[in-house]
């Protein structure tokens, strides 16, 4: 099926998040709509799928306008779409999952599972999915779970496919498992929108490109087209996609692990007897599939959990009991993994973002008093620093972009007397500017001769930053290797074989 | 495939089963043992089966309290034992055992209240399923609530609605039905005020909730105290509905009078008990409705629309509370007093929690509460000098203990109390 969307325009209040946006994606093809965060593309494929009604412009399908009132409208139509956010209810099985809205009954409105099995079992089969219709669907791993949004989209025998940056949450090898999925569609027809930020992704699967910044299609590409070139038409000015940094100038052991374990929320090992170090002067990735245990590690590291065995010493002190604040006085910096749960509060100032670690002593406070004057000239100093795009201090830590969030919570743990760091997917979610300064930013921490951990699930991010990569599995490292590692060896470390 | 890696649930042999519900067993078969056993009172007690005039009679059992005591710690013993040893080889107790445990040790405490008298099973039973009806019809309102993501907390005021216009409207039309009628619409309407605020309007779902139950308080004491204490007779005086014995299974023994022989809101509520679990895991219906209360965004996806299904179950739940006050009047004492319903919804909020949202587990715990309530008033007939206040923290004990022991993991609908906002 042809799709075409023209001048679609689509605004919240005064931010205009489509500008006159145009898209043709032809049968069978892949079409990749490639921006950076916030550039408008899920609002776009929200509009298309009628979550989002249009302001202006017209959604054509094979030459027909169609007015989508709401999502049962376009998947009527024949558009399938699977979130980035998976759209699956957790507590409810694969098959119920997969017919929820469209569901097969028999006598006064009964649910017929068998029916639904089938219905699984038969895309399932023809695409080589290997699913358990009976399965609950928070047992499954992430690409098991994506696996069964496309089961759910081509179930309702969707023509037009959307993806919306389906591969944020998979393996480098479930990554490739999901592009010849893709061809394999495209070639039975199925039209496929593939929305993504990673530039390598498009290169091996698209056939087109759309490149859309701030709300408006800046142009088309060929996935030819060098990556660098790519960038910067997704950036708007040249970008240096590779991170300079100089050999590392190893000192003393800054951070000792030693048979670390911890116990989750459903009283099973997260961490199971994990060991290593980190030197002073040195970054040490780890590297793994979400969901691994490394949520889990860095929670231990810096207090936030408590291990149920093993110890963390930093340089020659014991953390391993200590509580949060004394990790924070020992010099742990953290940039959590999640900036708005736990990084910052959404309700507070930058302000007062920037003092909420260190509020009870200098140059914060003076006894029981805030010291504000100290605390705002600090604040501006770093707003200045970090490069933080905001109208003043008292602006809602909210209301500012993710990049410029992410910045706030760097700024903070950065300008403070560091004997260890911790970064927790220090760039998710952040636009590609600032992607460049906060890696820049954690190099120098490296180069200023602090031990540096980052725990990341971006490969590229990984082999950027890092000089020895460890990779976790199933809440162990299955081993710690050099950061000249292929990609290859360590997509296969993350599936679990061992180095 | 690739290797299948489960986010956050590695190895099933790592999973440690918490030994909680072993201990809890284990402290009460002490507790029976010694306090009801050893050190219990050694005058008979005679468990009475049947009533005078019963087509199948059961004798009495007789036999010393204390008696009871030993023999039922020592069970209760084992089944601490069987569940240490279930626990060490990673496995959790099954939940026939935790709930078996609990009804003998039950029987215990009956016999050694009952020390020197006799334990009447029919009496006690029957009045705790009519106690019962109240609870299970308004927890039943609660879960169609909670299971579509709403926070019902105007149970309470559902109650007290329904027992209000049973009451009144059953009098002045001299029809018990039409007061039945009244009742599920006068709390239906309800429920569409909290519906209408808190889906369509966003309002604290919380908040609107307390203010109705405030609401139909004040307007039902105004009347009560204006026009209901003055001419009771014309306003306020409209009988129960008839007895209905079901021919043959009211002579089952033991059970036969207990569930058998009641009104007709009895009756109802053990048909709509089994049809709101059909209705909720059986059906279409069901599954959306379900899908909403966990995860709305998703079912908006697939294009059910959440406001709207939201509205209805939230309204239809308000029906079935007004069927629980009506039991309260015309299913059981025939007037309608000041605050009626004296904190009812709040123990059927507790009910819907307890039973895990599930129309079975709620039905069941809604029976505890009822028979904690008949306990109350029996111990303090069999045995008046017994601490009456003793008794009465006996349904709050036993609400904690099966929270804390027995329930486990306890769930909420995903969605619970999170309003939905289009973007």
């Amino acid at each position: 099926m042809k799709l075409e969307l023209r001048g679609i325009t689509k605004r919240f209040g005064s931010l205009v998040a489509n500008d006159h946006i145009d898209l043709v994606v032809n049968s069978g093809e892949i079409h990749s709509l490639l921006g950076e965060n916030g550039a408008g593309k899920s609002t776009l494929m929200n509009v298309l799928y009628g979550l989002y009604q249009a302001d202006e412009g017209e959604i054509l399908l094979d030459g027909t306008v169609q007015h989508f009132k709401g999502p049962g409208d376009a998947m009527a139509a024949g558009i399938g779409m699977v979130h980035q956010h998976f759209m699956l209810i957790p507590v409810f099985t694969v098959a119920e999952n997969v017919v929820l809205g469209n569901e097969p009954t028999g006598p006064l409105g009964t649910l017929n599972l068998d029916e639904a099995r089938k219905r699984v079992r038969e895309i399932s089969d023809r695409f080589g999915f290997d699913i358990d219709p009976d399965a609950l669907v928070e047992d499954l791993p992430v690409g098991a779970q994506q696996r069964v949004e496309i089961i759910k989209a081509l179930a309702r025998d969707a023509k037009v496919l959307v993806l919306d940056e389906p591969t944020a949450v998979l393996t480098p090898q479930e990554t490739d498992e999901l592009m010849s999925i893709m061809r394999g569609l495209a070639k039975s027809g199925t039209s496929i929108v593939f929305i993504t930020h990673k530039l390598r992704e498009v290169q091996a699967v698209a056939d087109r490109i759309t490149v859309i910044r701030l709300g408006a299609v800046v142009g088309e590409a060929k996935p030819s087209e060098s990556a660098e070139t790519l960038a910067s038409m997704m950036v708007g000015r040249a970008v240096d996609l590779a991170v300079t940094k100089h050999k590392p100038k190893k000192g003393n052991i800054g951070l000792s692990v030693t048979n670390l374990t911890v116990v989750g929320d459903r009283h099973n090992k997260v961490v199971d007897d994990v060991s290593f170090e980190v030197h002073a002067g040195e970054v040490l990735a780890i590297a793994g599939v979400q969901g691994n245990g490394q949520t889990e590690l860095a929670e231990a590291l810096v207090g936030l959990r408590i291990p149920s065995s093993g110890t963390i010493h930093l340089g020659e002190l014991d953390i391993t009991h200590s509580s949060v604040r004394e990790v924070i006085d020992a010099g742990v910096g953290y940039i959590p993994e999640d900036r708005s749960k736990d990084g910052l509060v959404g309700d507070f100032t930058i302000a007062e973002n920037v003092m909420i670690n260190r509020s009870y002593g200098p140059p914060f406070a003076n006894g029981l008093q805030v010291d504000f004057a100290s605390r705002d000239r600090i604040t501006d100093q770093l707003i200045k620093d970090y490069d933080v795009r905001t109208p003043s201090r008292e602006t809602l830590a909210k209301k500012l972009s993710g990049g410029n969030q992410q910045k706030v919570v760097v700024a903070r743990e950065l300008s403070r007397d560091l004997n260890l760091l911790i970064a927790s997917q220090p760039t998710r979610g952040v636009d590609v500017g600032s992607i460049e300064f906060i890696h820049e930013r954690i190099v120098a921490t490296r180069d200023a001769g602090k031990p540096v951990v980052i725990i990341s699930t971006e490969l590229d991010e990984v082999t950027a930053l890092a000089d020895r990569i460890a990779v976790m599995f199933r809440g162990r490292i299955v081993g710690i290797v050099d950061a000249t590692a292929s990609r290859e060896t360590l997509g296969r470390m993350m599936a679990g074989a061992t180095a | 495939m690739s290797t299948v890696v489960t986010p956050g649930l590695f190895s099933q042999a790592d999973v440690t089963v918490s030994k909680r519900t072993s201990y809890l067993l284990g402290f009460f078969a002490l507790l029976v043992f010694f306090a009801f056993g050893i050190f219990g009172k050694a005058e008979p007690v005679a468990f009475q089966w049947s009533k005078e005039g019963d087509a199948i009679h059961l004798p009495d059992f007789i036999v010393g309290s204390n008696v009871v005591g030993i023999v039922v710690g020592s069970l209760l013993a084992a089944a601490s034992v069987v569940s240490f040893l279930l626990a060490r080889r990673r496995r959790a107790t099954p939940m026939w055992i935790t709930v078996g445990t609990g009804l003998t040790a039950v029987v215990a405490l009956l016999a050694w209240i009952a020390a020197g008298d006799t334990i009447p099973f029919a009496f006690i039973l029957g009045n705790a399923v009519v106690l019962a009806v109240p609870l299970a019809l308004g927890a039943m309102g609660g879960i169609m609530s909670e299971r579509v993501g709403v926070v019902n907390i105007a149970i309470e005021g559902q109650l007290l609605t329904g027992a209000f216009l049973a009451a009144v409207v059953g009098t002045l039309s001299g029809n018990l039905y039409v007061g039945l009628a009244a009742a599920m619409v006068g709390a239906a309407l309800l429920s569409m005020v909290l519906a209408a605020f808190a889906i369509v309007y966003l309002v604290d779902q919380i908040i609107v909730g307390v203010v109705l139950n405030v609401l139909v308080l004040g307007i039902t004491n105004f009347f009560y105290s204006q026009v209901l204490s003055n001419d009771g007779m014309h306003t306020n005086f409209p009988g129960t509905f008839d007895i209905m014995p079901i021919p043959g299974l009211s002579s089952i023994p033991i059970l036969g009078h207990a569930l058998f022989e009641s009104r007709i809101t009895t009756y109802l509520a053990y048909l709509i008990i089994p049809a709101l679990w059909f209705v909720l895991f059986k059906t279409r219906l069901g599954l959306r409705a379900r899908s909403v209360g966990e995860h709305p965004l998703a079912a908006d996806t697939v294009g059910i629309n959440v406001g709207r299904t939201r509205f209805w179950w939230v309204t239809i739940g308000g029906l079935v509370a007004g069927l629980g006050g009506a039991a309260l009047t015309i299913g059981a004492v025939g007037a309608f007093g000041r605050n009626m319903s004296g904190g009812q919804g709040f123990i059927a909020l507790a009910v819907v929690i307890l039973g895990r949202w599930h129309p079975f587990s709620a039905a069941a715990a809604a029976l505890l509460f009822g028979f904690s309530i008949v306990l109350r008033i029996w111990a303090n007939q069999v045995s008046p000098d017994f601490p009456t206040d003793f008794i009465t923290i006996v349904p709050y004990v036993v609400t904690l203990i099966a929270v804390i022991g027995f329930v486990g993991r306890v769930r909420a609908p995903a969605a619970d109390g999170q309003p939905y906002i289009k973007g």
